[in-house]
């Protein structure tokens, strides 16, 4: 087991390391001179001196890298162009926001995919498996972006009982947990909902029936265990997989919220990226997308190492 | 599996075969009644964007400001008008040619760029396998929507960079896949054997791993153009892709977007034409993975 961690963690470094060098490699993606890019129209010459410093344009490409890596292990992303705040402080602020509606979303999500999921496994081929493929079908092929848009009609501008855009009436920096404010964590997080939804399902369905056909389920039921206690064995069995599927949902929401939060004006991750684009504030790009690269490969080892834990039967090689 | 007869001309002995695997995927396919209702779909949607030039009914950069946001089922604007006032129904027909094209080029990119870094590692193996499978995983630690925004937001907006953009994210996908199946390949009896007789590396990808391995990595990509239609769009929806005043179904959703409370469901129409065409990419996918499985 040990040896099984240490060496997922010596498979996770690299990837690490070589997510940050393609973050790093982000501004020389942009077109024109890089240190052009990342310096405001009117940047003074004291600040075009620290941004030198910072990347060390003039020295050769590997010590420009390790020299931004090594301020980036000490929580230095530089500074934003258009608010010329540190990087890192915009970033965790908004990663706070996004989190918010991708662990609602993926709880809702996971609910919802788990209990079709459950229905279409033990009744296979009926109308509620149908069902529920249709519905996973779904969850997995609707553009989230226009589903928000369509939300927002019905339950905003049709119905008027939900909020359309923002993040509480006096904006993201005075969150309450309270109705006024949660009415308008509803409709994001819902939009973001389906996809997990519609995988959590298609994950569910095939683990239940998988279970279902085995030998030591019709060994219990031999024995004359009841349907109920049935039932437990088979959650038992599948919730390391499906638990596994619903942190990996996590990330994959965390980094695709972009769309989303556009769509709401909600004021994460995703709408702070949109800001960097569009502003082409590239420090501010590149900070963004190495922390919430890293947040989804971090995630991933812990999913791994928690269902080796949990889940004695799974023998790594 | 039945055997079709054959007799030859002379009426001599029935030489028995059977069909070509491909021939049985495609009949098991048609005889999927989903899947074959989403390849109707398709075609159609593909025969629309082609013909648009030939069937519009107006012209879909005329502007009018006395025409702007008019309802859907309107006296000449049969699904209504923008916010420009041009007319919807022919920008949704010209705006397909555009959506199709980038929800489908850059899976047919990935597909032969990913698929033959794939099929090299499989096949070569060793430190040439490790050495390029670890790069493909640095791709794919990335969340694909993540990636497509960090490259085209740092590359700036346009088709081009859009289609660049979708196609790196798509790569290490199919060079997974491919690296895997090609592996299975190449650890197998007849591969030996194929050695032993002493064919060349070249006649051996050429002849016994392609035939074998092009199939799941064609299925496997087929699954992907649901996803590149959402993510292309998406980039589009953004400002990162298509730029005004060209229809596209992504930026005409994001241009209408202001319109959601005056002309609620002419401003949704561009999303349905994008989740109509997903799901039947998903569903025809579906379909032929299904059919793939050979299940006697």
């Amino acid at each position: 087991m040990i040896g099984y961690l240490l060496r997922r963690l010596g498979y996770a470094l690299p990837i690490m390391l070589g997510v940050s060098f393609l973050c790093f490699m982000l501004v020389y993606l942009a077109p024109g001179d890089p240190l052009v890019s990342i310096l405001p129209a009117d940047a003074s010459a004291e600040l075009q001196k620290q941004m030198m410093q910072l990347y060390g344009f003039d020295r050769p490409l590997i010590e420009q890298f390790v020299r931004w890596l090594w301020r980036a292990l000490q929580g230095d992303l530089g500074h934003s162009i258009a608010t010329s705040r540190p990087v890192v402080d915009e970033v965790f602020k908004a990663v706070g926001n996004t989190l918010m509606i991708a662990v609602l979303a993926t709880l809702i999500g996971f609910t919802l995919g788990a209990l079709f999921g459950f229905v279409a496994g033990y009744f296979r081929n009926s109308w509620g498996d149908r069902l529920a493929s249709f519905v996973s079908v779904i969850g997995v092929s609707l553009p989230n972006y226009w589903l928000g848009m369509v939300l927002v009609i019905v339950f905003s501008a049709q119905l008027m009982w939900l909020p359309a855009t923002g993040a509480g009436p006096g904006g993201s920096g005075s969150w309450t947990w309270d109705w006024e404010h949660v009415q308008y964590l509803i409709l994001p997080a819902l939009t973001m909902s389906f996809i997990p939804m519609g995988i959590v399902a298609r994950t569910v369905r095939a683990l239940v029936a998988d279970i279902l056909s085995q030998e030591f389920v019709v060994g219990l039921r031999a024995r004359g265990l009841g349907e109920w206690g049935v039932f437990k064995h088979v959650v038992k069995n599948c919730a390391p997989t499906a638990l596994a599927v619903m942190g990996l949902q996590l990330g994959y929401l965390l980094g695709g919220s972009i769309l989303i939060e556009t769509v709401f004006s909600w004021p994460g991750t995703g709408f702070l990226l949109n800001q960097a684009i569009f502003q082409r504030d590239l420090p501010l790009l590149q900070g963004t997308i190495l922390v919430l690269a890293l947040f989804f490969v971090a995630l991933n080892l812990l999913v791994d190492v928690l269902q080796t834990i949990f889940d004695p039967r799974i023998e790594r090689g | 599996m039945t055997a079709a007869t054959f007799t030859d001309t002379r009426g001599r002995t029935p030489v028995v075969r059977s069909r070509g695997h491909g021939a049985n995927v495609l009949r098991r396919l048609l005889r999927n009644p989903v899947a074959m209702i989403a390849a109707t779909i398709i075609l159609l949607l593909v025969l629309m964007a082609i013909f648009a030039p030939w069937l519009m009914p107006a012209d879909p950069y005329a502007t009018s400001m006395l025409k702007r946001l008019k309802p859907i089922g309107t006296e000449g604007l049969p699904l209504g008008s923008d916010e420009l006032g041009r007319d919807l129904l022919s920008r949704l027909m010209l705006g397909g040619r555009l959506s199709l094209f980038m929800g489908i080029a850059p899976v047919v990119m990935a597909f032969i760029i990913g698929g033959g870094i794939g099929i090299l590692a499989g096949y070569a193996g060793g430190w040439l396998n490790t050495a390029i499978m670890r790069c493909i995983d640095v791709l794919y630690a990335f969340p694909s929507v993540l990636l497509a925004i960090a490259l085209s937001g740092a590359l700036g907006a346009g088709i081009t960079n859009a289609l660049v953009s979708l196609t790196v994210v798509f790569i290490p996908q199919i060079a997974r896949i491919a690296e895997s199946v090609t592996t299975q390949v190449r650890r197998s009896d007849y591969v030996d054997a194929a050695r032993a007789s002493g064919a060349s590396s070249l006649l051996i990808i050429r002849k016994h791993v392609l035939g074998n391995v092009i199939g799941p990595i064609f299925v496997y990509a087929t699954s992907l153009i649901s996803v590149s239609m959402i993510l292309a769009s998406g980039l589009s929806f953004l400002g990162l892709g298509v730029k005004p005043p060209q229809p596209e179904w992504g930026l005409m959703l994001n241009t209408l977007r202001t319109a959601i409370y005056t002309q609620p469901w002419v401003a949704a129409l561009p999303g349905l034409m994008i989740f109509i065409t997903s799901v039947s990419f998903n569903m025809l996918a579906d379909g032929l993975r299904s059919a793939m499985e050979v299940k006697q």
